[in-house]
């Protein structure tokens, strides 16, 4: 009896500490292997708050035997204000396009190794070397948005910045300076972020000549004044347009980003300076490339991913991928274009935008 | 009555609501009384209309089924089930364990910084009040700064300090300490101070100076006074204060983002951190919630207050 209960006792005991030993299963099914020597290492990310998929950070957790702490920001401003006064000991971060331009300047992020990044060249050919970063020095795209047009499939079809700007019936423009202009300045053919007054006064007497169907210039509720019919076609973020299709369920509502002008704005990989473990955060930069890791981040957020292979590979969800408003012809998106820091035209781009306001009077 | 004997007495505010039970008193000021009382009831509606109707949308679009937030398309209670999907079965979402980790953060950071900041100010309000010293007027003005400078220099300048003197440490001992939640909660506890030592420092206003004299006279030494004479008063004040600066160190962004570290995120950072990708009615839920939790706070430190009153 004595001895059925010590092989009961040695049994139970080898049981338990062999749970540990067994491999957990990750919940993507992942052909990423983690490179080993990481064991027992700790990355510290920083991002926003639900910006990544259900299951990336435990996923990697299992696969490299790492602990991640996940912090959050709210703004790239305030991302930067934070790493201003030290970084407190965070490896990676995800900050936009403009944000990553300040952040090399300030020297807050470091470069990278594309060579410990060998996921990089899943990223499609018109996402890498962006004008912010034109070699990938210091970052690896992540998921995008963009700024076009939406609009009332039964009424209208556009392909063009022209097909609004000469429609004849209600438009609705976004109350967004720098989107506006940009898009003026895109369709002569000016740099989308140009400081030059004689291109910018130029720009505005555009927007002014074609501002005769303009019913609203619509803050945050153009996809309202869509949906209810008040107008056909509105100028928006492409996130707006998406709630819109969601909600309505139909295909009334449409999203194109035309051709003149990509107006895009991404969110990157960056590895900070200072990095406690720059190693490790390459390594997750190179995982988050990963093609299934990718597509299931896309799937569950709802951006799109500038990761072709995750595309091709069929790991986007096929409802978003066959969504215009979050993946516009990627093909046909050329003219890609990304908010620069304008200095102190800045001023000159509200004085302008305060005599639209008035002159066009909605 | 006192006002019939002295007409000019019923000019003085105070005097006039009184006399509201007694109209026959003054018939003459009828006109301009109910004037000004409907005024003032109209100018509270308006202020209560303006404070709560916001307040009220928010909870109401908690409610809404309808990822867009500025429409009403019926009820559900969705937002709230996500929020608190899977939690006890332990597979919840990814934001949810986030979002239940900032909470534990939050209640942490806030119950540390209140017990500290209580303790520390109303040892203050106890030093204004009691005390006689040098330069007590200009130390009373100092206790005003942290409820009047803006929260965003609050910030960076503990910041920058922490930076300085973590730098100054690590020349010393050659060890860099870093933030984390030492930072945040003293952060907090440096402008929960004031707030706590004001509110007691009120308390103090409203107490019987001759009860402690009366202490003394009966043979209890100050520190006996002082527990059983002095503080038994003051509880009410001090629980007001700490339930006040536990409401303030919970709602807090500025100060907490600004002297955070690694795995301090509290549950406004979270919450501002959702803006950017989902602006779903799930924040108005877990705003719902957080407003149900501060409601609860306010009345038990109304309940206090009264009691007392």
């Amino acid at each position: 009896m004595r001895k059925l209960i010590q092989i009961l006792f040695l049994m139970v005991f080898t049981a338990v500490i062999s749970v540990p030993v067994i491999a957990q299963e990750t919940a993507i099914e992942t052909e990423w292997t983690c490179p080993e020597g990481y064991a027992g290492q700790t990355l510290n990310v920083f991002n926003w708050a639900t910006y990544i998929g259900e299951d990336t950070i435990s996923d990697f957790e299992i696969l490299c035997d790492v602990t991640v702490n996940y912090d959050i920001f709210d703004t790239n401003e305030s991302l930067i204000a934070r790493l201003r006064q030290g970084n407190p000991g965070y490896d990676v971060a995800f900050p936009n396009d403009y944000a990553v331009v300040i952040m090399g300047r300030e020297e807050l992020i470091q470069p990278i190794d594309l060579d410990n990044i060998p996921n990089f060249e899943n990223v499609a050919e018109n996402f890498k070397g962006l004008s912010f970063d034109p070699e990938n020095e210091y970052s690896v795209p992540y998921l995008w948005g963009t700024t076009g047009v939406g609009y009332n499939a039964e009424k209208v079809e556009i392909t063009s910045y022209m097909d609004v700007f000469d429609y004849d019936g209600p438009v609705a423009w976004i109350d967004d300076v720098r989107a506006m202009m940009a898009i003026a300045l895109g369709v002569l053919g000016y740099n989308p972020s140009s400081q030059d007054p004689v291109e910018l006064e130029e720009a505005k007497n555009f927007l002014l000549e074609h501002s005769q169907n303009v019913v609203a210039i619509a803050d945050d509720d153009g996809q309202a004044l869509l949906e209810r019919g008040e107008i056909d076609i509105v100028v928006e973020y492409n996130g707006d347009l998406y709630q819109l299709q969601v909600d309505c369920e139909c295909d009334t509502f449409q999203y194109a980003v035309p051709e003149e002008l990509s107006l895009v704005d991404i969110t990157n990989l960056v590895l900070l300076t200072d990095s406690p473990n720059p190693e490790l955060a390459q390594v997750f930069m190179d995982y988050i490339l990963d093609p299934a890791v990718n597509g299931a981040i896309t799937s569950d957020t709802g951006y799109a991913t500038a990761n072709i292979a995750a595309i091709e590979g069929e790991f986007v969800d096929e409802d978003l991928l066959s969504n215009t408003s979050i993946y516009p012809d990627l093909e046909a998106m050329t003219n890609i274009a990304f908010y620069e820091e304008v200095g102190e035209a800045e001023q000159l781009y509200n004085d302008i935008w305060d005599e639209i306001l008035i002159l066009i009077g909605a | 009555m006192a006002n019939t004997l002295n007409p000019k007495a019923s000019y003085l505010p105070r005097k006039q609501t009184e006399s509201v039970s007694v109209p026959i008193a003054r018939p003459r000021l009828s006109l301009r009384q109910s004037l000004g009382e409907w005024s003032l009831a109209s100018l509270s509606a308006f202020v209560l209309a303006f404070l709560w109707i916001p307040i009220l949308v928010l909870v109401v679009f908690s409610f809404n089924d309808s990822r867009t937030v500025n429409e009403w398309r019926g009820f559900t209670t969705i937002w709230y089930f996500n929020i608190f999907n899977g939690v006890t079965t332990g597979e919840a979402r990814f934001a949810t364990e986030l979002m239940l980790s900032a909470l534990k953060n939050s209640v942490f950071v806030s119950v540390t910084a209140t017990i500290i900041s209580t303790v520390i100010g109303t040892m203050v309000a106890l030093s204004f009040a009691r005390g006689q010293f040098i330069g007590k007027r200009f130390l009373q003005g100092l206790l005003f700064f942290p409820l009047v400078i803006p929260e965003i220099t609050q910030g960076v300048s503990l910041a920058m300090f922490f930076v300085i003197a973590f730098n100054f440490i690590n020349t010393l001992t050659g060890n860099r300490p870093n933030f984390g939640f030492e930072t945040i909660i003293a952060g907090h506890v440096a402008f929960n101070i004031s707030y706590v030592a004001v509110v007691v420092g009120a308390r103090f206003s409203y107490m019987n100076p001759h009860l402690e004299e009366a202490a003394a006279d009966l043979g209890a030494n100050e520190w006996q006074t002082f527990w059983r004479v002095t503080f038994p008063q003051l509880v009410p004040g001090i629980l007001a204060g700490g339930l006040l600066a536990f409401t303030l160190s919970l709602d807090d962004y500025v100060v907490t983002f600004f002297n955070s570290g690694i795995g301090t995120t509290t549950l406004p950072v979270f919450v501002y951190g959702m803006l950017k990708t989902s602006v779903t009615p799930e924040i108005n839920a877990i705003s719902t919630l957080m407003l149900v939790a501060s409601t609860i706070l306010i009345v038990i430190s109304l309940a206090f207050q009264r009691r007392t009153a």
